[in-house]
């Protein structure tokens, strides 16, 4: 089974993560993004398995290959970095059209039966990229898979549970597909030293927009990566009134008069 | 104000089923409050089932509700939705979409983006009609930021928060015309099988995504939940919980808040037991009003609340409670 996991470099959200001329400031305290560890623990458990390949595959700057050695040092075996300046300020949609090229590129060279991607970046928090994603490569989405089961041997039939606005479900697709999973689907893995050592090892591929020409079909390239554009970004000062008292025994009268006078 | 004067599309989400009847839900109600004022032209429903709530409709002034024949398929698969509501788009040619940022609004606003090329954005805030487009505001990094968007490109398709706007009814009612769409179904969407589909068991409570005040138990509660109940039933709110006591299986995970559960906007928050970790407040940080009471002075929570009792919630809340019940049999 070979299956592509789309992993993204941002911001830890520990960090001090603002804006700066309308853009997020990368670059100085970038991980792999949380969410993605759990669809990279998945890809890998899955390969485990049923036998195959698992490909990490990012859009984003040179220093994103650090979040594709970390997807290898949890046991992916490739990695492929689409990076290029004429992508800067892409938003998730764009990078949909992007991911789905290199996408289409790594199944030209052998078939991919299932892309996996986390259900959310931390830091645009959309979740829109997986479903636009799938539209673009025509693939089943199965979204928010907090249970994800593989059974058979090619093509594979993949059956999820989520849960997501009132809703329990369960759906199932065949394979080839695309999946987003939750923090819930799995434990990620911390990687051994040796695995760490490995990883250094493993192929790392780097493509620009010119190796994708062939399968991106967009007419300007100038254009075609941002259909929106941040047009102010301001920090939002604390508004919390910042009172806090402690309990000597009426903090609980003290909180009710505050509801009374401030909310109720 | 500058308005569009095309069409304003709004994807309504209903409860209920065949047998009782749909209700349109109050966070669609928003969606069309704000679509009044963004055109002069026409608001028109996308309704997901055979039998649309056309009185409450009818008070948001929506002219023509759209009612794609689904077959067989169901409103669950954000790809069946999607080729729905490109059909009523193609057919209506619509100003822009809307629909609600729940977690099928967020698919549905990636894939229809991809779909028509277009731009869209999701969690939105405020929306704003400009000479050179649509300005979608959002807050951005866990609350910390607002940002500002502007959609360059195509049908801007716009997944607004619930609760960032308050439903009004409409000062002229309509009697809105039910129109019946065909929909061709895409490969994908006949790739997605459901094999099961269930509604959570409701609270009783209001539900959390349309609360007004929200009150949240933490870890703090060491999975007694009796004092969050009884000051939810005090405030008239819904019960959330962090991601802990969902871990913990001492609540549904439907009620956990944040990151990777539910958003909430209320007026009010009251955390309870709760540090106030990112993850967590990621959910919460677009509250008008934030209240807390956790025994940990430096827990981060206090950061960020307008009010914050450094204190044991055991103690605390029932004294609140109490206090609060008074004042009431005073007035
Ligand atoms: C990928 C990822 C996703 C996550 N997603 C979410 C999410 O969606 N939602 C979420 O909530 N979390 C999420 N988390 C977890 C998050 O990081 C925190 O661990 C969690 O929010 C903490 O919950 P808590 O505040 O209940 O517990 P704690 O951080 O342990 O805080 C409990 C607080 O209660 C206080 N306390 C204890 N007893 C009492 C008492 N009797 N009275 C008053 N105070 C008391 C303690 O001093 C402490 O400050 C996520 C984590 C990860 C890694």
């Amino acid at each position: 089974m070979r299956i592509v996991v789309c992993v993204k470099h941002v911001p830890d959200v520990q960090s001090d993560r603002r804006f700066e001329d309308g853009r997020l400031v990368r670059g100085e305290d970038d991980v792999l993004n949380e969410l993605d560890e759990n669809a990279v623990e998945a890809a890998v458990s899955l390969v485990e398995e049923h036998g195959g390949e698992v490909i990490a595959l990012t859009m984003g700057p040179a220093d994103a290959e650090d979040a594709l050695m970390r997807a290898l040092q949890m046991g992916a075996d490739r990695g492929v970095l689409v990076s290029d300046d004429r992508l800067e300020g892409a938003d998730a949609l764009g990078t949909a059209l992007v991911l789905s090229a290199a996408i289409t590129r790594l199944h030209g060279e052998s078939p991919v039966d299932l892309v996996l991607t986390g259900m959310a970046s931390l830091d645009a928090m959309t979740s829109m990229m997986p479903s636009a994603l799938a539209c673009h490569l025509h693939l089943p989405f199965l979204g928010l898979a907090h249970e994800l089961q593989v059974e058979g041997e090619g093509p594979w039939t993949v059956t999820i549970s989520r849960s997501a606005d009132g809703f329990d479900d369960r759906l199932r697709a065949t394979t080839p597909a695309l999946v987003s999973v939750t923090d819930q689907v799995n434990e990620p893995r911390y990687p051994a030293f040796a695995a760490m050592k490995a990883a250094r090892s493993k192929p790392m591929d780097e493509w620009d927009l010119d190796e994708l020409a062939e399968v991106l079909h967009v007419d300007d390239v100038e254009d075609a990566f941002t259909a929106t554009r941040v047009v102010a970004a301001d920090a939002k000062v604390r508004e919390g009134a910042g009172t806090v008292v402690t309990d000597s025994g009426d903090a609980g009268k003290q909180l009710a008069a505050h509801l009374l006078e401030e909310v109720l | 104000m500058t308005t569009i004067d095309r069409p304003v599309l709004v994807l309504t989400d209903h409860t209920g089923d065949a047998v009782s009847g749909y209700t349109l839900t109050t966070p669609s109600a928003q969606l069309l409050t704000l679509a009044r004022g963004l055109t002069s032209a026409e608001v028109i429903a996308v309704a997901l089932n055979p039998a649309p709530d056309l009185d409450a409709l009818g008070r948001q002034a929506v002219a023509r509700v759209l009612v794609p024949d689904l077959g067989a398929h169901s409103p669950r698969v954000s790809a069946v939705v999607t080729d729905a509501l490109a059909a009523c788009v193609e057919q209506i040619r619509p100003g822009v979409v809307l629909c609600v940022a729940n977690y099928r609004g967020r698919e549905v606003a990636g894939r229809l983006g991809a779909l028509l090329g277009s731009g869209a954005a999701v969690d939105v805030t405020s929306l704003e009609v400009s000479e050179e487009g649509l300005l979608a505001s959002k807050s951005a990094l866990a609350g910390s930021w607002t940002t500002c968007l502007r959609i360059t490109r195509g049908t801007p398709v716009i997944a607004l928060r619930p609760s960032v706007v308050t439903e009004e009814d409409a000062q002229a009612p309509t009697v809105p015309e039910r129109v019946n769409m065909p929909v061709s179904f895409s490969r994908e969407a006949e790739g997605v099988e459901v094999l099961s589909s269930a509604e959570q068991v409701s609270t009783g409570r209001v539900s959390l995504a349309e609360a007004r005040t929200v009150v949240v138990g933490g870890r703090g509660t060491d999975g007694d939940f009796s004092p969050v109940e009884a000051l939810a039933d005090a405030l008239d709110g819904a019960v959330g919980a962090t991601r802990v006591c969902a871990d913990e299986g001492w609540v549904p995970r439907s009620i956990q808040i944040g990151q990777t559960g539910v958003s909430v906007s209320p007026n009010l928050y009251v955390g309870l037991g709760v540090s106030g970790a990112i993850h967590h407040t990621v959910g919460m940080r677009s509250a008008a009003h934030v209240v807390a009471v956790c025994d940990d002075p430096d827990a981060p929570i206090f950061e960020i609340c307008d009010f914050g009792v450094v204190g044991d919630l055991f103690e605390v809340v029932p004294q609140a409670i109490e206090a609060l019940e008074q004042a009431r049999g005073a007035r």
